[in-house]
């Protein structure tokens, strides 16, 4: 067996004919954006939120990044967050919510808390909880009829996803983080090559990963189409949990590792599909178009038309990024730089940034946020004084929140402005209606931001 | 939910690959806290300019084209899982959307909704939108009892998948949710089991 069918298997209540299966979920995150609608619907229902301890609520979405400690100025996004607080105080589930020491993106709490654990299954109604599956964990992306059937019954409808097995062996090259390497299977799968499959990621490039960096690929699974992806619990791992608020302690830690080290595929365990890459062929990596896989090598030639399988929707894609018959990304100015989001805003992600940044200056024409992934992350990133090389840089360094990763709050970026970010999403409008986003690792983001203009980052290090 | 068995109606063509839903409704219109009124803000920044005015060839904007089918191209509904695509598709009048491949979580939503995503192979998809270049008030008889897709002008027809489940759902009109608190006790039984 695989790992995604050991945890899926033993998470299934019911089989229905034809293949739907009623599926519990350990786990349940939400955020303000989604959950009104279902809240709204237990109420229409007259029925309680069934889990309440399953549950775990935060604001991240819509937060602004600046005086968090004042009222949200913007009407809607005032309301949409108080609505949150008042569902979570109806209903009975704990909110980690503005001015929380546990405040942020909700897949970067969940991690960080201890409340992701190996062998779980999670759901939030965001297609990035893939992140989770970093800890070899089910994690996956639900709408808001789902939320609803969650705070109902703690169960969703599903059908089982295929299970597609991604092997990356090797040692990066200096410069490569685990950013390069998600965009580059991206890059080869395209935007759905991975739809209706659940992905395992493996290989020796994979386990020498830390858990932010394993984070960052999982993450981006939901960008090839994948329901999600994982990585099977290692001591890393196990490391990493230890001692966090909501892992469990003493005796009852040493029991569950000795679970989670079951929790492997089997040698003799067989794949819908497999793809091998080799860790030496990556380097870092930088989008060029309006979908993930829009990518290449920051030394290699954008694609031109004639290589391409839809010249049309490659047209329109390079003429709203204003990179029509240009044949790479080397040099090309930058306006904006945002180092934050779920994939890249941990703090070893503010570390690999700062490090880079230490002693040097942003390019003039250039704005940086540093929008960090939690309080959690915030406070640490103080204690370690990398607040001070940030601002020492020019940077801004602000509050949690998923800020410029989709522009829902004030960090937007102007129309026609090139940003270099470090999110998940290059799509038209993303960060910004007419903003044009460029997708990369927190140290491209970095190198780009001293620049003031795309460039190598193995030429700078 | 709204019941579905059959549907009639021209559709609008929308020969674009790997539609996200962040062009179907962008973030900054996602405070809403109701259902509702999504539809206004369906694929807005492809439909205006930014300052308001509308953008004159895209073709939601374009008087020829109408009906309760949205026919795109490959890969609908990717990126993000905000069922707020589902819902202002939904909204503005849509009871069908035709693909020859549709994102995981919005199919799912779209399912949730009442709104049917009928799959088909990428010949037909093609075959659809020339009949629709031909004549654009050509109609498409979609047949959920059946799971049959047809244009009318032509007679073409072809058949879409749909889980037993779920085409019972929405013929009558049901939700998970009825479904899933009738198993109350299957999941107490689960949970029990779970522990020890
Ligand atoms: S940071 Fe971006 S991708 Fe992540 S949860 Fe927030 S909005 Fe979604």
């Amino acid at each position: 067996m695989t790992l995604f069918d050991k945890i899926w298997d033993a998470h299934v209540v019911k089989e229905l004919p034809g293949g739907m299966q009623v599926f519990y979920i350990d786990r349940h995150l939400i955020h303000e954006v989604t959950s009104p609608q279902a809240f709204a619907g237990l109420r229409k229902r007259g029925i309680p939120l069934l889990k309440p301890e399953q549950t775990i609520a935060t604001a991240d979405h819509n937060v602004p990044t600046k005086n968090q400690n004042l009222p949200i100025k913007e009407e809607l996004s005032r309301f949409q967050v108080d609505q949150l607080t008042k569902n979570c105080e109806e209903f009975g589930v704990e909110l980690y919510g503005l001015g929380h020491p546990n405040q942020g993106i909700v897949h970067v709490i969940g991690p960080e808390l201890g409340i992701t654990q190996p062998g779980m299954t999670m759901v939030c109604g965001d297609s990035h909880t893939s992140t989770h599956g970093a800890f070899g964990s089910i994690a996956f992306g639900i709408g808001t009829s789902q939320v609803e059937q969650v705070f109902a019954s703690q169960c969703i409808l599903q059908t089982k996803p295929k299970k597609m097995r991604i092997t990356v062996d090797g040692e990066l090259a200096k410069g490569v983080l685990a950013k390069d390497i998600i965009l580059y299977i991206i890059s080869k799968l395209s935007v759905s090559g991975a739809t209706g499959y659940f992905v395992e990621y493996a290989g020796s490039a994979i386990r020498s990963l830390s858990m932010e960096g394993r984070m960052t690929i999982c993450n981006m699974s939901i960008e090839m189409g994948a329901r999600g992806g994982l990585i099977a619990p290692d001591e890393t791992t196990f490391n990493y949990i230890k001692g966090r608020d909501f892992a469990p302690k003493g005796e009852a830690f040493d029991k569950a590792v000795e679970y989670w080290k079951s929790l492997a595929t089997d040698e003799d365990a067989v794949f819908d599909k497999e793809y091998h890459f080799e860790a030496a062929d990556i380097q870092p990596m930088v989008t060029y178009g309006t979908n993930p896989g829009m990518g290449v090598g920051v030394a290699e030639n954008i694609p031109s038309l004639e290589q391409v399988e839809s010249p049309a929707n490659f047209k329109k894609s390079l003429d709203y990024m204003g990179l029509s018959g240009k044949d790479s990304l080397q040099g090309q100015p930058i306006d904006y730089v945002f180092i934050g989001s779920c994939t890249n805003s941990r703090i070893e992600d503010l570390r690999i940034a700062a490090d880079f940044i230490k002693g040097k200056q942003k390019a003039e024409n250039v704005t940086v946020w540093v929008v960090p992934g939690s309080k959690q992350v915030e406070a640490r990133a103080i204690e370690e004084g990398l607040d001070k090389v940030f601002e020492a840089a020019g940077f801004d360094f602000r509050e949690p929140g998923c800020s410029a990763c989709l522009g829902m709050n004030e960090d937007k970026v102007p129309a026609g402005k090139y940003c270099i970010s470090t999110s998940n999403r290059n799509f038209e409008g993303r960060q910004g209606p007419g903003a044009r986003t460029i997708l990369a690792s927190p140290l491209m983001a970095a190198a780009a931001a001293v620049a003031g203009k795309i460039v190598d980052v193995r030429e700078q290090i | 939910m709204e019941k579905f068995t059959k549907i009639t109606s021209s559709a609008v063509p929308l020969p674009i690959e790997d539609i996200d839903t962040d062009q179907i409704i962008p973030a900054r219109f996602l405070k809403a806290t109701t259902r509702e009124g999504f539809g206004d803000n369906l694929f807005i920044d492809w439909r205006q300019q930014s300052d308001g005015t509308p953008k004159q060839d895209f073709v939601l904007n374009n008087p020829v084209y109408s009906g309760k089918i949205l026919v795109a191209g490959k890969n609908f509904g990717c990126g993000s899982s905000r069922e707020h695509a589902a819902w202002a598709i939904y909204d503005y009048g849509f009871r069908v959307v035709v693909s020859s491949f549709f994102a995981d979580i919005f199919k799912g939503n779209a399912l949730n909704n009442g709104l049917l995503p009928v799959q088909v192979s990428e010949d037909f998809l093609d075959k659809i939108f020339k009949a629709i270049e031909k004549d654009p008030d050509t109609t498409f008889e979609v047949d959920l009892v059946n799971q049959q897709f047809t244009i009318s002008a032509t007679g073409d027809q072809t058949s879409f998948e749909i889980s037993a489940y779920k085409k019972d759902c929405l013929i009558n009109g049901f939700d998970d949710i009825d479904y899933l608190l009738s198993l109350r006790e299957e999941v107490e039984a689960y949970e029990l089991k779970r522990a020890n």
